[in-house]
């Protein structure tokens, strides 16, 4: 039933076997590190991709990565997601430049200033907004057009902070619980009609988002992290905790009885 | 091999490591990371972070040239995209925190293949230029920096300059083998060299004493590839018996994929006394019979000829916590054959020798940068385990009779170098000093300069 076919091949060699269809990935915060590395081996693969970013630079200097990596196509629109007006236009244009879509993976976020938003609702608002709100924006479009086609798969990046508040980022906790819930009711609707949606929680990842945070150092491999997302979409899981030991641990984290919970410094 | 508990060294009061280790591990130094993870990140990143700072990449050099003590250490492994390709010409663009087996990853498959590489692929392309490093073929191709034909370099006030041989020159120069000290290099260019198999033509000759290496050099001066291994540990009969290695591209075409990871690492530190005189004079004597024969002609893969430490990632443990040094010279042909007995009677007399000593002449193309390391005569580096009471005193003899053959020592294999000894090596030290970022500065520059002049 998949239209997917995943290829192990390199690049040079993938493009002259005509039985092999490369996949049309739309990829949302394409700038950000997990984004990054998960292009990189779509790009080996031959893939062609449409990518989304705010920062212009940063933007070409993916681009070009990607196309010399063996990406078979790559397009870029600048655009701060945060515009939600713009969602229609801007998702019409890629999937056009696309001429379809396979794959549709939203990786854009903030990690937000916890501190600042306990005392400035803006900020909180900000991240909430950013990291929540945009993405239903998206999402509505996306999961409308896979539904009139009957496929697609839609991988978002939520995250394990989203499992429970924890004092030192529920901000963002939140906007991810948000997130996670809002698609766990998407993939209910739109699964029977042959949409895949898929729930990504990576544990703490070495990223320039984490970049400076204690401990950072034993956060999870960024390519290592990749490679799994990218066997999670061609299996078309439902929920994927990256690396795997989150899957346990977060067990553990929803069930600790929330007398003893609000108590941990967490 | 699992060793017992007891069998390891008893534990000094438990101090977290370094975030950031040298390739030797030592010295060992607290500094904070700041991951540069795009062009523009600098001097931006710099804004509020107190003390200097030092662009480094995987920390392959030995010593104390990619540690700043207490500073802020400016990783650019982040920074590791490929920009352009021209295959007409084989220039590569690329951001320079990109490693050279990211590099061959990318080049190979396309017939393509670094101009110069060290004994690891494990360095990053900035880190290549800014220790202008060489390879086994010195005598044919010169050091990475002649093969660099334009880079970016950033300063921490925020200009940025194009440099090349005709465009900023002097900031060209002073960057190639600069050791991160001119400023950020955001990105630069390779010229890669056409290959049309991974394969390489080897062969490898035993010679016993420096006479004999002299001929298989004169003998063998039209290969590109020659580098090698010899003795230090023995006396007598088998003083400075070594094998003589040579390599070519193989010109038969053959198969050109991308190399497989690496699966193999030393996963833990080994005991101190894992390495010791029998051990290592085992070892040596194990290498050298290897190769039964005194002649071997084979075809063998590009990566064990050019990289056959790389399989085994994280060798370096295999010193154990104390960590190791190297000692790298290089001394011009007028008391290249002189020095270099004296000095390898006075490595195998302290009985510290270690596993690889490695001896190459260098060639006559001149390097383009200002501190360069490579001159024409006789290379040797090998490295020695820290003994704190032994080692450091053998360094500095070692160091003070390189000075009186008129050689001089690499910055980048350093940590023991006395001020005295690199004003010498390097008398333009000072005109470099004036090309120094006054914000950027290593353990190494303030050990050997105390500091130094800036702008």
């Amino acid at each position: 039933m998949s239209t997917l076919v995943t290829r192990p091949l390199d690049a040079s060699l993938a493009a002259s076997s005509e039985a092999v269809i490369a996949k049309k990935i739309l990829v949302l915060g394409a700038t950000s590190g997990i984004a990054e590395a998960t292009c990189r081996i779509w790009a080996a693969e031959g893939a062609q991709m449409f990518l989304v970013a705010r920062n212009a630079e940063k933007l070409a200097a993916v681009a070009a990565d990607l196309k010399l990596r063996g990406a078979s196509y790559v397009g870029t629109a600048v655009a701060d997601l945060d515009d939600t007006d713009k969602h229609a236009e801007l998702l019409a244009h890629a999937v056009n430049s696309l001429t379809g879509m396979d794959i549709a993976f939203l990786a854009h976020g903030i990690l937000g200033d916890q501190a600042r938003g306990e005392q400035e609702f803006e900020h909180a608002a900000q991240i909430i907004y950013t990291n929540f709100m945009a993405p239903v924006s998206l999402l509505t479009w996306l999961a409308n057009y896979c539904l009139q086609r009957h496929a697609g798969v839609i991988a978002v990046l939520s995250s394990v902070a989203g499992e429970r508040g924890r004092k030192s980022n529920y901000m963002y906790g939140a906007s991810k619980a948000g997130l996670s819930t809002y698609l766990s009711g998407l993939r209910n609707r739109v699964d029977r009609e042959g949409v895949t949606v898929i729930t990504i929680k990576p544990g703490p990842v070495k990223t320039s988002m984490t970049a400076g945070m204690k401990g950072a150092e034993k956060f999870a491999d960024v390519h290592k992290v990749a490679a799994t997302i990218v066997k999670a979409i061609d299996k078309r899981v439902d929920t994927l905790y990256v690396p795997i030991i989150f899957l346990p641990i977060m067990f553990i984290v929803r069930h600790i009885p929330e007398r003893i919970f609000k108590k941990l410094n967490l | 091999m699992a060793m017992p508990q007891s069998a390891v060294e008893p534990q000094p009061a438990k101090a977290a490591p370094p975030a950031f280790e040298s390739w030797g591990r030592y010295p060992k130094y607290d500094a904070k990371i700041v991951p540069l993870n795009w062009q523009s990140d600098f001097p931006g990143v710099m804004t509020g972070l107190h003390g200097g700072a030092l662009p480094v990449g995987l920390g392959r050099s030995y010593g104390d040239v990619c540690l700043l003590k207490d500073g802020n250490l400016l990783l650019t492994t982040g920074m590791d995209r490929l920009l352009d390709f021209d295959p007409a010409t084989g220039v590569l663009t690329a951001e320079a925190g990109v490693s050279l087996a990211q590099i061959l990853d990318f080049a190979v498959p396309r017939g393509f293949f670094l101009p110069v590489t060290p004994g690891t692929k494990y360095v990053t392309l900035g880190g290549a230029i800014a220790n202008d490093i060489h390879g086994k073929n010195h005598e044919a191709a010169g050091s990475f920096g002649n093969h660099v034909p334009s880079f970016e370099l950033v300063r921490s006030d925020g200009s940025r300059r194009l440099c090349s041989a005709t465009q900023n020159p002097d900031w060209y120069a002073a960057t190639i083998g600069g050791m991160g000290l001119t400023g950020v290099i955001t990105w630069a260019q390779l010229r890669l060299r056409s290959i049309v198999s991974r394969k390489i033509d080897y062969e490898g000759i035993q010679f016993h004493g420096i006479d004999e290496f002299l001929d298989l050099k004169q003998q063998y001066q039209n290969v590109e590839y020659t580098v090698s291994w010899v003795d230090c540990a023995s006396t007598g009969r088998n003083f400075a018996r070594g094998v003589f290695m040579l390599g070519e591209h193989s010109k038969v075409s053959g198969e050109l994929k991308r190399s497989p990871e690496p699966k193999l690492s030393v996963p833990f530190d080994f005991p101190g006394f894992a390495l010791n005189h029998t051990t290592v004079s085992l070892f040596n004597s194990v290498f050298f019979h290897k190769q039964m024969k005194a002649h071997v002609k084979t075809v063998q893969d590009y990566e064990p000829f050019f990289y056959p430490l790389d399989a085994v990632l994280h060798w370096n443990r295999g010193y154990g916590k104390r960590g190791l040094v190297q000692f790298q010279y290089a001394i011009p042909w007028q008391h290249a054959k002189e020095g270099t007995i004296e000095i390898l009677r006075e490595i195998a007399k302290s009985g510290l020798a270690s596993f690889l000593a490695v001896l190459k002449a260098f060639g006559e193309i001149p390097s383009l940068g200002m501190m360069s390391f490579p001159q024409a005569g006789i290379m040797l580096a090998l490295d020695f385990p820290i003994k704190p009471d032994l080692t450091f005193p053998l360094l500095k003899r070692l160091g003070d009779m390189t000075l009186e053959f008129g050689g001089r020592l690499y910055s980048a294999k350093d940590a023991a170098m006395t001020p005295a000894q690199f004003q010498t090596f390097y008398p333009q030290w000072r005109q470099f000093a004036q090309y120094r970022d006054p914000m950027l500065n290593s353990s190494f520059w303030e050990r050997v300069t105390g500091g130094g002049p800036t702008l």
